[in-house]
Parts: structure tokens; sequence; C-alpha cells
């Protein structure tokens, strides 16, 4: 076969010094390939420095005069502030372990979106401003002039790591390249280069408390429809507290939930959920968001908008906290928000109220992830499930970024999608769980313009559905993530076409017997059961 | 038969495929840049290097619809898998669909040393035609691909238009513009 006929045999490669080294830093914005920048109206909102009208392809960016001490500043700055940045910086020996594990570069094959070359591209801006052998050496040590050029390059790379964390699992020193993309973003920023589909959502979040720009009437306007359309399902009307004082736990989730496509679904799946367990809960309309934009911005951004979360669980009197299915979300939640915006002292240790379960795990952010929550009611038997509901379902999942490698998150919705499926079946083994590949639409990037971007980052993640779709015949990618949810259906469309995207609570809510419900004859998409529902169980 | 007498140029193709194969998969790789070609060589898992193992699995296909049949079929989904790929990626129109003109390039340089070969111009024109046919058909599935792309944009826009339209009338907004409609009317 052509595998063993390529044994022994060396690709001939052209060694000699290429047209342009990876220090040249010019960079073609091709459409498709980026981002638009931010809006004037959405910086200004935010208070973001040098808004102003401009575009990538322009020949001037319209920087401030000052632009490059203030980056020196703000690297300057930085490298006093967090000593995860310096040390990045320094130790990488360019071993190369990260090079092809990066969906970027395995989707794009451009040598740049190797992890340790994008890195390099900072990398080399350090060594000619804060290392004595970079000022005296230059080029010698790979230090490079800060130029524009190196402004542009920047602005295309950095807005080419979803931030997802992929490569720093396999380096040996365990550099989190993640978190120089957020340096190399918040420097950008400085200078006023940010990308409007982070900056937009960060502002309506700002302002309405929710990243879609919902207002509160109109959150609950949506919540009614929910309900209406729960009772047309299953016969029953539930209510949903909302903005209630005293409740047990205060819920939040990312705003998609209640607005995007298919996460209405698991929307519905979540009120259902709450209704029949019986749950002293509320929602809120300031903090309706789980999701946090502001990370994928600065700190500071994410500071911002993440205090709401502990400041409404105070004004509500709640006991602790319960979020839905996100994915950066509960990066924030898990890794920064006990330092940003705590410590939450006056919230209790959160133990569920039907099973009595401690949640040891949450003990400080006092947040609980809702598959914690329902797979612990499943483990103690106390939802009644019927998965052959979800019979037309042949089920894969997604492990999302930060829960996976954010959190160490992968046995609960494994469990729950084997309580409430009938065929679920895993990717390859190296795709999944700590090792899974991202979207490629994550940390801002899942806008329609640069879709062909997208299509490349997700081509490693898309091919492993693939698989599982000829071997098993896989028509439904699971996931618990907002973004994921948003980004995957075109991806499928046209990688993976004929495969559909759904959170669980989706199929919890299908599943779900509810008391005094109805003969259920659709699925929560309204589409109606093959055949009748067969007996459900304990 | 003895070893130097001359052959056909099938049975030739089919004698030297395993070289012809892997020089045609190493012309693809070598459109990628220097830095990255040798990355793709080097892993042959399908899950951690798809480029690789795609390009490598259809090309075979390819190969061998080129020596037999030319079903039309067969030919479009191999090629569908490899444009998928290039077309997204940095390569001008003519370097993503020109995979197909690379075998030729391929197979001169195989048979350039055979000792078996015979310069019957019949047979490779007959060849080059094939190649040819191969290559339009390639450049077709990258527009498609490109198509593709397009609306998939156009989709997720309409379903954007079509979210916010319900998120509207969830807020009353048709009530009062159907109102607004009969005021107008009468």
């Amino acid at each position: 076969m052509t595998e063993e006929a390529l044994k022994g045999n060396a690709l001939k490669i052209d060694h000699t010094t290429p047209d342009r080294g990876w220090m040249d830093p010019a960079v073609e914005f091709r459409k498709g390939t980026y981002c638009y920048p931010a809006s004037v109206k959405h910086m200004n909102y935010l208070g973001l420095p040098n808004p102003r009208e401009w575009q990538p392809y322009d020949q001037d960016w319209k920087l401030p005069k000052n632009w490059k001490s203030i980056l020196l500043e703000g690297m300057k700055d930085r490298l006093k502030r967090y000593r995860s940045y310096k040390l990045f910086l320094d130790i990488c020996v360019r071993c190369g372990a990260c090079a092809d594990k990066c969906h970027f570069f395995i989707g794009s094959g451009d040598p740049k979106n190797m992890p340790v070359l994008r890195t390099e591209l900072l990398r080399s801006i350090y060594r000619r401003y804060f290392t004595l052998s970079g000022k005296i050496f230059g080029k010698l040590t790979g230090a490079r002039e800060l130029t524009e050029d190196v402004v542009k390059e920047w602005f295309y790379y950095f807005y080419q790591c979803t931030e997802c964390r992929r490569c720093s699992v396999f380096c040996p020193y365990g550099i989190d390249t993640c978190e120089m993309t957020m340096m190399a973003r918040e420097l950008l920023s400085l200078i006023g280069c940010n990308i409007n589909w982070i900056v937009e959502p960060a502002s309506n979040c700002f302002r309405t408390g929710n990243h879609l720009g919902v207002p509160p009437h109109a959150f609950k306007s949506t919540v009614d429809f929910a309900i209406d359309e729960i009772k047309e399902i299953t016969g029953i009307e539930i209510s949903v507290p909302i903005n209630r004082k005293g409740a047990e736990i205060l819920f939040i989730s990312p705003s998609a939930d209640y607005f995007g496509n298919p996460h209405w679904y698991t929307f519905l799946g979540y009120l259902m959920l709450f209704h029949e367990i019986g749950l002293d809960y509320t929602w809120s309309t300031y903090a309706s968001e789980g999701g946090n934009f502001g990370l994928f911005h600065s700190a500071d951004l994410a500071k911002r908008l993440n205090a709401k979360i502990y400041s409404e669980a105070k004004r509500l009197g709640v006991k602790w906290i319960l979020g839905g299915e996100c994915g950066h979300m509960w990066r924030v939640l898990h890794q920064y928000m006990d330092t940003l915006n705590g410590p939450a002292d006056f919230l209790m240790e959160p133990v569920s109220p039907v099973t009595g379960t401690h949640f040891e795990n949450a003990k400080s952010t006092k947040m609980v992830h809702i598959c914690e929550f329902t797979a612990d009611l499943i483990q103690n038997k106390k939802l009644r499930l019927d998965p052959s509901r979800n019979k037309k379902w042949k089920v894969t999942y997604h492990d999302s970024c930060n829960t996976s490698r954010g959190m160490g998150f992968f046995e609960e919705p494994r469990y729950i999608l084997k309580q409430v499926c009938q065929e679920f079946y895993e990717m390859p083994e190296n795709t999944i769980r700590e090792r899974t590949f991202c979207c490629g639409s994550g940390a801002g990037l899942g806008a329609d313009e640069n879709m062909e971007m997208r299509l490349r980052g997700g081509l490693p993640r898309a091919n492993a559905v693939r698989y599982v779709q000829q071997q098993y015949g896989v028509n439904l990618l699971t996931c618990i993530c907002a973004i994921d949810k948003a980004s995957f259906p075109p991806l499928l469309e046209y990688w993976a076409p004929g495969v559909e995207v759904a959170g669980i609570h989706e199929l919890v809510g299908n599943a779900l017997v509810m008391k005094g419900e109805k003969e259920r004859i659709a699925d929560l998409r309204g589409e109606p059961f093959e055949q009748k529902e067969e007996n459900g169980h304990v | 038969m003895t070893p130097t007498s001359p052959k056909g140029l099938g049975p030739l193709l089919i004698q030297n495929r395993k070289p012809i194969l892997e020089r045609w998969l190493h012309l693809i790789l070598e459109t990628y840049p220097v830095d990255t070609a040798p990355l793709l060589k080097k892993e042959k898992d399908p899950f951690l290097n798809p480029v690789r193992s795609t390009i490598a699995r259809e090309i075979e296909i390819l190969f061998e619809e080129l020596l037999h049949d030319m079903n039309g079929e067969r030919l479009s989904t191999s090629l569908s898998s490899i444009l998928k790929i290039r077309s997204v990626q940095d390569f001008p129109p003519s370097e993503a669909a020109g995979i197909a003109l690379l075998l030729k390039k391929a197979v001169q340089e195989i048979l350039e040393t055979d000792p078996q070969k015979e310069t019957d111009y019949e047979e490779w024109a007959r060849f080059h035609v094939k190649v040819d046919a191969l290559a339009l058909r390639a450049f077709d599935i990258y527009m498609e691909c490109r198509e593709k792309i397009c609306e998939i944009k156009v989709n997720k826009a309409l379903a954007e238009k079509e979210m916010a339209f319900k998120m509207l009338e969830r807020v009353g907004f048709r009530k009062e513009k159907s109102h607004r409609g009969k005021d107008s009317d009468g």
C-alpha cells in the first residue's frame, strides 16, 4: 500500500534558504481568513483605547503615534505582573513537541500556526528589547525589531489561536501557549487592535448582562415562550423563577442557550429538569450570561464581566450557584473567578438539595456544573428516564477544550449520555478527553467572515466525527459548550454532512419522564418519535 | 518475455504503482510550505494528520480508476475528499486543484529510468487525456467546494436572521407590526 511504499523514502524537500524566513513578518490579509476589527461604538462603550474605523487589509492601521512605546511599556508591565509570562518566554527550548498539535496548523499547513512558532512571534520581540543577548546580537539570537508589520502579523496569528491549550498538553515544560495568546491580545488591545466578534459581545454584556444584548423584558418573554413550548410538548405548565430573592440556588447559563439554535433545546431541558426535581432556584436578568468574552480580550475585561455573578448571588441571597453548559465560561469560573472577584465567603459549600451530595470540588468557587449535578441525580436514581425517546440518535461526544483541559471534566457528560441514549460511540482515543481537538471557532473566532479559517481549524475534529459517522452511523455530535453548539453545524455541513449537534440536556429533556406529563409524541425539536415509546425505567 | 523487452504503458504503470503513488504523494506534499512538509510526511496517524492520510488514501483510488474505467462517482468522491481540504487552505485555485497534473510529473520521473519503457505516442497521449480529464474534474469539484463555503455563509446569515425574528416575535414585535399594517391599510 501507499503507506508501505513510503517507508524509507525521503521527501524531496528543498533545503536551501526559503525566499521568506519566519522572521519576515509580512502577512496577506485574504478575505475569509481574518475577523473584522472592533466597531468604534463598542470600543467606546467599553472605554478601550484608540477607537477608529479601519480594516486589516488597509496599509495604514491608524495606530497611535507612540504605538511602539505603548507596546513595549505594556510588555514590561506584564513581565512584572505575570511570572508565568516571563517564564514561558524564557524557557522554551524549541523542541518542537507542540509543533504539529495545533488544529490550525494541522488544518492549514501554515508553519506560523505551529504553537512554538506562533509564540516565537512574541518571543522575538521580548528578546530584542528585554534581554541583553538580544539587544547586543539581534537576529543571531532570534530577536526582531518591533515594526508595524509585526503588529499586523500578531493580529493575524494571535487571532488564529483559539486558546484551546492542546499544545500545552504535549509541552515537556508545560508552557501554556494560550497564555501567550492572551498576552499578545492584551498588548494589541492597548493600541486599539481588537476584533468585533469579541468586543461587541463584551460591550453588550456590560450593558445588558449578556453577550447577545438581550434586555430583561426580552429575557422574560423568551422564558415565557419556553414555558409555552414545554406545555405543548409535555402538557405540564412549569414555572420559571426570575430574580427571586431568597432562592437556594442561582442558575446561570450562556445567553446562547435561550437565544441560539440548537442551544434552545438544551434550555428547555434545563427548565424541565428543574421543574421535575422541584428545585428552589432562580434565573437572573442581571447575571444573564455565564460566558465571558472578556477572557478573550484581557484579564481586566474578564474581571469586569465576571463581577456580576458573585454580586448577583449576594444580592439575591442564594446559598450557591449552578452553571449551565458552556466551555470558556467554566474556564473563568473554575480557574479565575475565585481570584478575580472572590472569595465568595457569603456563599455556602454547594450541596444538592435532592440527593444531599456535597460538591467538595466547588468548595471554593461555590459554583457547580450542571452535568455534575445531573449525573449525581441519575446516579442516585432520582430521575425517571426513557432513553428510547432518543433512539433515533447515534451519539458521540466532543470534549470541549475548556471543560476537559481546563477542568479535567470527562466522565460526567459521558455517564449522562449513556443513561439517556441507547447508542453512544466514542471518537478515536487520541482525539478526545485531554487530547480533544478544538472546534476551531473558540476564543472569539466564531465569526462568519473568517469561515475559511474556521473550516481549517475544525478539520481535525470533523475528521474524527466523520470517522464515527462512517464506522457506526453516528448522526449526533453532543457537546457542552455554547460556542461548539454554534460553530459545529456549519463545520459539519462542510466536513461531515448528516451529523447534527445537540447539548446534553436536550437529550436529558427528551428522556425525562415527568410526573403528570401527557403521552409525548415528539422530541424537544418537535420531531415526532419514530415509534411508540417503550416503558421507561427508574 | 525477457527483462529488456518493451512493455505497454498500462503494464508499466501497474508494475510501478508503488513508486509512482509515493512520488505523486510527495509532489502534492511539497506544495505545502518548506517548514510544514516534513511534519506532514512524518505523522501517519489519520486522526492526527488528516491532510496527509486523506491525500495518501484517495490518490490510490484515483490511480486505480485512471488505470481502469474512470468511474465518475468514485473519482468525484476521492477528489472531493482531497479538494475539500485544499480549497480552504492558502492555495490559489490552480495549485489547489492542480494535484492531478502532478501525476504526469510523477509518472515521467519514475518511468524515465525504466529500461522496459517504450515510447508509444498514442498510449502516452491517451494517458495524458485521462489525467487532463481528471484535472478538469478536480477543478469542477474545487468550485463545488468554494460554492459550498459560500452557501454555508449564506445559510448561517439566514439562520441568524431567523433567530432574530423569532426573538422579536417572542417580545411581540410581529403583533405590533401587523397592527401598524392594519392602520396604514385603513
